[in-house]
């Protein structure tokens, strides 16, 4: 369902993905693990459609059509979420205020009617016992005053709310303690089906212990250097990148 | 789209009010003299005391500068070239039949339908097109209340008694430039009174428009209310689009006795002139209300319009455990150049008041907060709480701040919070990644900053207050 070839891209003067190709399959799990530096926010921000990138040559595909020209909502549109590493505070917006309007604004384009008051309340409710929040986390300002576990979380609860066909997450992990770790793995792992993807942009392994990827990428220098299965991520976990620089030298 | 064709596309946009109503209209010639205040006070049949009371502001008003304190520049009006008088023909309206057609279809543009307004909302409106107030609606039921809602010519004629005792005395003609100059030649307004212990049964509006060209709007709003009752009222504003400024220079009065509320709400959207700041209303407004004991004033205010605007909506706190608060959203844009803010002036002994102010610039514009909060020698146990925040939208606009604060009680308190933010591109992109195109995004993050002050309104007004300010801001952001 998405297919990204030899993409390259900059910010500015910088060049940063060159020439990148992944394919994501409907109801895969992929993991993009890589250095700091490497291009792994970059590659997200460019899939999301995040103006500051240019994009120099290649191409990004969503059922076999280009999405480069399309806006980043109209992205969304089609089901496109990226659950961010620094999710922003909206003050003064509550997180249902926000999560209803963004769900009606998905389902308006596409030819959907709103989601009545009721439909809307259960829906949320599930999505809230399935990251063990409760209902006060409803009428908070959109992450103002968030904890990073309470950031992370919010951004698992938006992406159970939409229902997208394709997660990126990035560095969802980072910041988290292990029970936090579990419960937006626990997120993610209710979400899995046949046709929703998940892309997991991590540095550590050890998300990967309750998120079981189908095909671990290793990102360095803005190209796919290497790619695995599971194993491929324990073996960054020991050994760190040198050794795959030195291979790829 | 990017940022910037979305910009060039909002500029572009007309000012929905823009529109002119080819209505028959009794004009005087411009100028102004002591013959035209004569002459503006004969045409209203105003008893002698009036047009010398008119007479008396105008001579200090000729003593008086026009005030350059505030953070605003514009050219200077010549006073010589306005009309001091504008009225649609046909007065003496007793039904809706009798309006002229023209002018029912302005309100119909303007989105009023009277019958309607009458039907659904239960809002007693006024309405006061150039000089002249066309209609009141509801005046029945109020009356059964005893509350009176008239327009001003109209309170002068029929309940001198009130209108003698009560007007300047929150805002004398001395006051300041404006009102001496409103008060020699105000032509309309709404006044208000609510008996003793009466809970006004609906919201009072009045709408104001200004629709002949090189005409000046000067309309006086007094509101009393007595002895324990309550009111909320509302004042809306909409003019033409024109290529010249117009002025409006408006006193709004209010006089809240012992345990008394008033609460005021002005949703004001003024023609604010074209992108390149061309014409546009200047608004030289004074509104200020006084408390009694335990009484209390809200003034709650968004203003998205004008292009200059000068506007202090005050409380004097004069009896002991009153209170006094201002809620503002003041959105600029383009050229657009806002300096206002409030005056809390504590003189009874636990007297308490909040200022919560928000300022939104975009475009090219000038956003200033200017307000004092005075505690005054007798002013025990006072208290102030005053939140100022500013937003900024791209980088050619300007946020000020000018807080006052003087103290002459040890017991009193005061506190003051102000941030400066601006609207980021990663808040936007945010909600885009989530399905919100820029003009909902943008919409949202306003209204979520504003919100402590929409929060204030009542609730139709709330929403038309939430459309108009995304409709002023689309596209400001790049």
């Amino acid at each position: 369902m998405l297919e990204i070839r030899e993409l390259y891209a900059s910010i500015g003067e910088k060049e940063i993905l060159r020439g990148v190709n992944l394919t994501v399959k409907p109801g895969e799990v992929h993991a993009i693990m890589g250095p700091n530096g490497s291009g792994k926010s970059t590659l997200s921000s460019v899939i999301a459609g995040r103006e500051e990138y240019q994009v120099t040559s290649g191409d990004v595909l969503w059922d076999g059509k280009s999405i480069l020209e399309l806006a980043p909502e109209e992205r969304a549109h089609l089901g496109l979420f990226l659950g961010f590493q620094y999710p922003v505070e909206i003050p003064g917006v509550s997180v249902s205020n926000f999560v209803k309007t963004a769900l009606n604004a998905v389902r308006a384009a596409r030819g959907e009617e709103a989601l009545d008051a009721s439909s809307m309340l259960k829906k949320m409710r599930e999505a809230l016992q399935l990251l063990e929040m409760d209902k006060g986390f409803l009428s908070r300002s959109l992450n103002e005053g968030f904890s990073g576990g309470e950031k992370k979380r919010n951004e698992i609860f938006q992406m159970a709310m939409l229902e997208p066909r394709l997660a990126i997450l990035d560095e969802t992990d980072s910041g988290l303690d292990i029970d936090a770790l579990r419960i937006v793995a626990q997120g993610v792992n209710g979400l899995r089906s046949a046709k929703a993807s998940f892309v997991v942009i991590t540095h550590y392994q050890r998300l990967l212990d309750y998120i079981i990827p189908d095909v671990v990428h290793v990102l360095l220098n803005g190209r796919i250097v290497k790619v695995g299965d599971k194993s491929l991520a324990y073996a960054l976990e020991e050994r760190g990148y040198d050794w795959i620089k030195k291979e790829v030298e | 789209m990017s940022q910037d064709e979305l910009l060039q596309e909002v500029t572009a946009t007309d000012y929905k009010y823009g529109f002119y109503s080819d209505i028959e209209t009794d004009r005087m010639d411009a100028g102004l003299s002591e013959d035209v205040i004569r002459r503006i006070s004969a045409k209203k049949m105003e008893p002698q005391w009036m047009t010398e009371w008119r007479l008396e502001a105008y001579r200090i008003w000729l003593e008086m500068d026009e005030p350059d304190w505030a953070n605003v520049n514009y050219q200077k009006v010549d006073f010589q070239a306005i009309s001091y008088y504008a009225a649609p023909v046909k007065k003496q309206i007793t039904s809706l039949d009798e309006v002229d057609p023209e002018l029912l279809k302005t309100f119909e543009k303007l989105g009023i339908s009277l019958n309607e307004q009458k039907r659904l909302s239960g809002v007693a409106m006024d309405i006061i097109v150039d000089s002249v107030s066309v209609a009141t609606t509801f005046k029945k039921t109020l009356a059964e209340k005893g509350v009176i809602f008239c327009s001003m010519s109209e309170a002068i004629q029929e309940h001198p008694e009130l209108v003698k005792k009560y007007l300047g005395t929150v805002i004398p003609r001395t006051d300041n430039y404006y009102a001496a100059l409103n008060s020699a030649v105000f032509t309309d307004g709404s006044f208000c009174y609510i008996p003793k212990g009466v809970r006004c049964p609906m919201e009072l509006s009045t709408y104001f428009r200004i629709n002949e060209a090189n005409t000046g709007q000067f309309e006086r709003t007094l509101i009393v209310a007595d002895e324990g009752s309550f009111v909320s009222y509302l004042e809306g504003c909409t003019a033409p689009q024109r290529d010249e400024n117009q002025l409006h220079a408006a006193v709004v009065e209010l006089v809240a006795l012992d345990h008394a509320e008033i609460k005021y709400s002005t949703v004001q959207n003024w023609y604010p002139g074209d992108a390149e700041g061309k014409g546009g209303v200047y608004n030289f407004v004074t509104k200020r209300g006084i408390c009694e004991a335990y009484a209390k004033i809200s003034w709650t205010q968004v203003e998205t319009g004008s292009a200059v605007t000068w506007k202090y909506p005050s409380c004097i706190l004069k009896g002991d455990y009153s209170i006094g608060e201002f809620y503002s959203v003041a959105l600029t844009n383009h050229h657009q150049q806002a300096d206002t803010g409030t005056k809390m002036i504590h003189l009874g002994r636990n007297t308490k008041s909040t200022i919560i102010s928000k300022g939104i610039s975009a475009g090219q514009s000038h956003n200033s907060y200017r307000g004092l909060v005075r505690m005054g020698p007798r002013a025990e146990n006072a208290r102030n709480f005053s939140q100022c925040d500013s937003l900024l939208m791209g980088d050619r606009c300007g946020a000020h701040t000018f807080p006052y604060i003087e103290v002459k009680n040890s017991t009193a308190r005061t506190e003051h919070e102000a941030t400066t933010s601006k609207i980021g591109e990663d808040q936007i992109f945010y909600c885009q990644q989530r399905g919100l195109n820029m003009e909902a995004a943008i919409a949202l993050i306003i209204n979520g900053y504003a919100k402590e002050v929409l929060n204030q309104l009542p609730m139709e007004f709330a929403v038309e207050a939430q459309k108009l300010l995304a409709i002023s801001l689309e596209g400001s952001v790049g």
